[in-house]
């Protein structure tokens, strides 16, 4: 495979509040690829927002990126490690929405309401490209017709507001557009639309990465999605990825048993009515008690005692891009 | 199941919202939001609405617990008794006795709970509204109803915010079957909630039913746990039933355009499902300004000129559902593919 636009190696994203420490992300690493999608699935908690703030530096206080590097291979070839910069530095501002463009999952609190849609894409663009406000325009109009946006020349001036929640979205990945990004985050970018127009927006990111072979990084709890979009995909729990690989590999032969209890766990369209689902026993700790040794090891159904909950387990490799941390697995193989 | 009279049975339910303009606040229009909506739950059923949001699924349970007041249609509720009361034009006061039996399960069940009061007063709440027992015997009925939620009966005296979302709602449901109602209305009941603890709410749900033969009407937008907890499902769009059928027939053999563009849309958790999507065009119909005709028309595929001026109704299709659509008999739609 081609070399990486972005690794990220060992993140450690710590979050002190005066009541403790919590561990939000705690030690993950992954490679993004042009045109290709990682899946980063989770559930709430398990700090895969965290990470993807972290990348762009914009974790709120009092979170800080503590370890680990995320190495950036620039436009102009240069690798960067972001950790290394100064969150409100030029540079920084450059790579945020110059090189890495972003969706969240609430389009409305990320769109001013005092600013028509195109000011806001136009806005988007200025800061990134050195452009006349006609072309800025132009250019705007053209984004929002490539999202899909029905007739853009007129939507240009309209308000956020005046948009249902799926032409928001979609105006939320044109602004992420803006400056030609060549890696996309979306986190939960469809969490709160509909099914249908998950659907249309899911499809729009596929068409976009297609044409501009977009790195994205696809956050999300809808194993259903990450089944649908991803190409590999790092499977999260309480801040440690606890298995990583190719799609088919997840789905197909999980091999944590967080994964497997996960993959048991979700409701299909394609069981049998009224079938009673297999479940994981106990819900998320809270962050300030996270168990010791493994911290999957109290909801754990392989549990071993006086193992698992003694020391985290290391990441053993099992294929070329497959990757667990569970002693189940190989003892100490890699570190 | 469906044995003698329907626990529910709702007929030509209209709830509209009045649109006003101008200093006289002149009627103008009026939002649609449920618009002749029929349908029947029978003891120990789950009945699901399903649709996109707006398509007035969440309004029609509310005229039902009388949240909002219907505009027309009448609203029958099978008593314990045996008798059949209209509930849809009741008083307070004449309500009052028949809220016991019908009960809500909320979304949020963050906001649902008091947090100033202990988990023994929420679940007793309903039992001292209703000046059900002493002290005493409400404090073992709490007891029991934890048990029953399979929750530890040590956690009687502690507050909400010592809860993860998952045990909060099981809170949420303990308190809802305090006064032994004969219907649930559960609205989103776990859309909140993460996967893993998704799955040990459902299968609650469905074990008090087999349990104690409880009817649930079940407002979801998601079609995988509507699979997983309906017997019938009825689909909505922009006010009306377009189809209502039993889940297999519903999942697997659709009869209208839009149900089957809606299971097309579900995401399937396997990679090797990649399937090629129907994608709906446009957006859900806007309520206030319904399309002519059928109000899909815009969206579907399958539309004729007959669709822009007629109104389809709800009709009976061979194998016991109802589906509204003038070409239900000339269309074969594909449903979810067949379970592995």
């Amino acid at each position: 495979m081609a070399e990486p636009i972005l690794s990220v190696r060992n993140l450690q994203t710590y979050f002190r509040p005066d009541e403790g420490i919590v561990r939000a992300v705690d030690g993950a690493s992954f490679d993004l690829y042009p045109g290709r999608t990682l899946g980063i699935v989770g559930e709430s908690g398990c700090g895969k927002s965290v990470t993807a703030r972290s990348i762009l530096r914009i974790v709120d206080r009092p979170g800080k990126v503590e370890g680990g590097e995320i190495v950036l291979r620039r436009h102009d070839g240069r690798l960067v490690d972001i950790v290394g910069l100064d969150e409100s530095g030029a540079e920084m501002r450059d790579i945020r929405g110059g090189e890495i463009g972003y969706v969240f999952q609430e389009p409305m609190s990320s769109l001013s309401a005092f600013y028509t849609i195109g000011n806001q894409v136009m806005e988007a663009i200025h800061l990134h490209k050195r452009v006349t406000e006609k072309e800025a325009r132009d250019r705007a109009i053209e984004l929002l017709h490539l999202v899909g946006i029905p007739r853009p020349e007129q939507r240009v001036d309209s308000y956020s507001f005046e948009l249902s929640g799926g032409l928001r979205q979609r105006v939320m990945i044109a602004l992420a557009l803006a400056a030609e990004p060549r890696i996309l985050i979306a986190d939960e970018p469809t969490t709160a639309l509909d099914v249908t127009t998950q659907a249309q927006i899911l499809e729009l990111i596929r068409k976009i990465q297609e044409e501009r072979k977009l790195a994205v990084v696809l956050i999300t709890h809808d194993m259903g999605v990450i089944a649908e979009m991803a190409d590999a995909v790092s499977v999260m729990y309480l801040g440690k990825i606890v298995e990583s690989g190719p799609v088919d590999e997840i789905f197909h032969a999980p091999k944590h048993p967080y994964t497997q209890a996960l993959l048991r766990s979700i409701p299909s369209v394609l069981a049998e009515p009224r079938s009673r689902l297999a479940t994981i026993s106990g819900s998320i700790p809270h962050p300030y008690a996270r168990p010791p040794g493994c911290t999957f090891n109290p909801r754990c159904g392989n549990f071993m005692p006086g193992k698992c909950d003694q020391a985290p387990p290391p990441a053993t490799t099992l294929s070329a891009d497959h990757e667990v941390r569970c002693f189940l697995y190989g003892e100490g193989v890699a570190t | 199941m469906n044995s003698g009279n329907p626990v529910l049975s709702v007929e030509g339910l209209k709830k509209y919202f009045p649109i006003r303009r101008g200093i006289l606040r002149r009627l103008v229009g009026n939002v649609k939001a449920v618009d002749d909506v029929s349908f029947a739950i029978g003891k120990g059923e789950t009945l699901s609405l399903v649709g996109e949001s707006g398509c007035g699924k969440t309004t029609t349970s509310r005229c039902i617990l009388r949240a909002v007041q219907p505009t027309a249609g009448a609203i029958r509720f099978g008593t314990e008794d045996g008798r059949t009361v209209d509930v849809s034009g009741l008083s307070r006061t004449e309500l009052r006795p028949l809220r016991r039996q019908m009960q809500m399960i909320f979304q949020d069940p963050y906001s649902s709970l008091n947090p100033r009061m202990t988990i023994a007063d929420i679940i007793g709440e309903p039992l001292l509204v209703n000046g059900i027992g002493d002290l005493n015997a409400r404090r073992r009925r709490v007891a029991e109803l934890l048990d029953v939620v399979q929750l530890p009966l040590a956690y009687m005296n502690r507050f909400p915010h010592a809860f993860s979302g998952g045990q909060r709602q099981r809170i949420g449901i303990a308190r809802a079957l305090a006064l032994n109602p004969a219907l649930i209305v559960a609205d989103e009941p776990v859309s909140a909630l993460d996967v893993s603890v998704q799955a040990q709410i459902i299968n609650l749900l469905l074990e008090l039913q087999d349990r104690i033969g409880l009817s649930y009407l079940f407002v979801a937008h998601d079609l995988s746990v509507v699979k997983h907890v309906s017997h019938r499902v009825a689909v909505m769009y922009v006010g009306r039933i377009v189809e209502l059928a039993s889940t297999d027939a519903l999942f697997n053999t659709p009869r209208h355009p839009y149900t089957e563009a809606l299971l097309s849309a579900v995401p399937v958790p396997d990679p090797r499902k990649r399937a090629k999507r129907i994608v709906l065009a446009g957006e859900v119909a806007d309520p206030s300004r319904v399309p002519s005709g059928c109000a899909f028309h815009p969206r579907c595929r399958y539309a004729v000129e007959r669709c822009k001026v007629e109104v389809p109704t709800l009709q009976p299709v061979e194998g016991g559902g109802m589906v509204s659509c003038h070409r239900a008999k000339d269309l074969s739609l594909s449903g979810v593919a067949a379970p592995v």
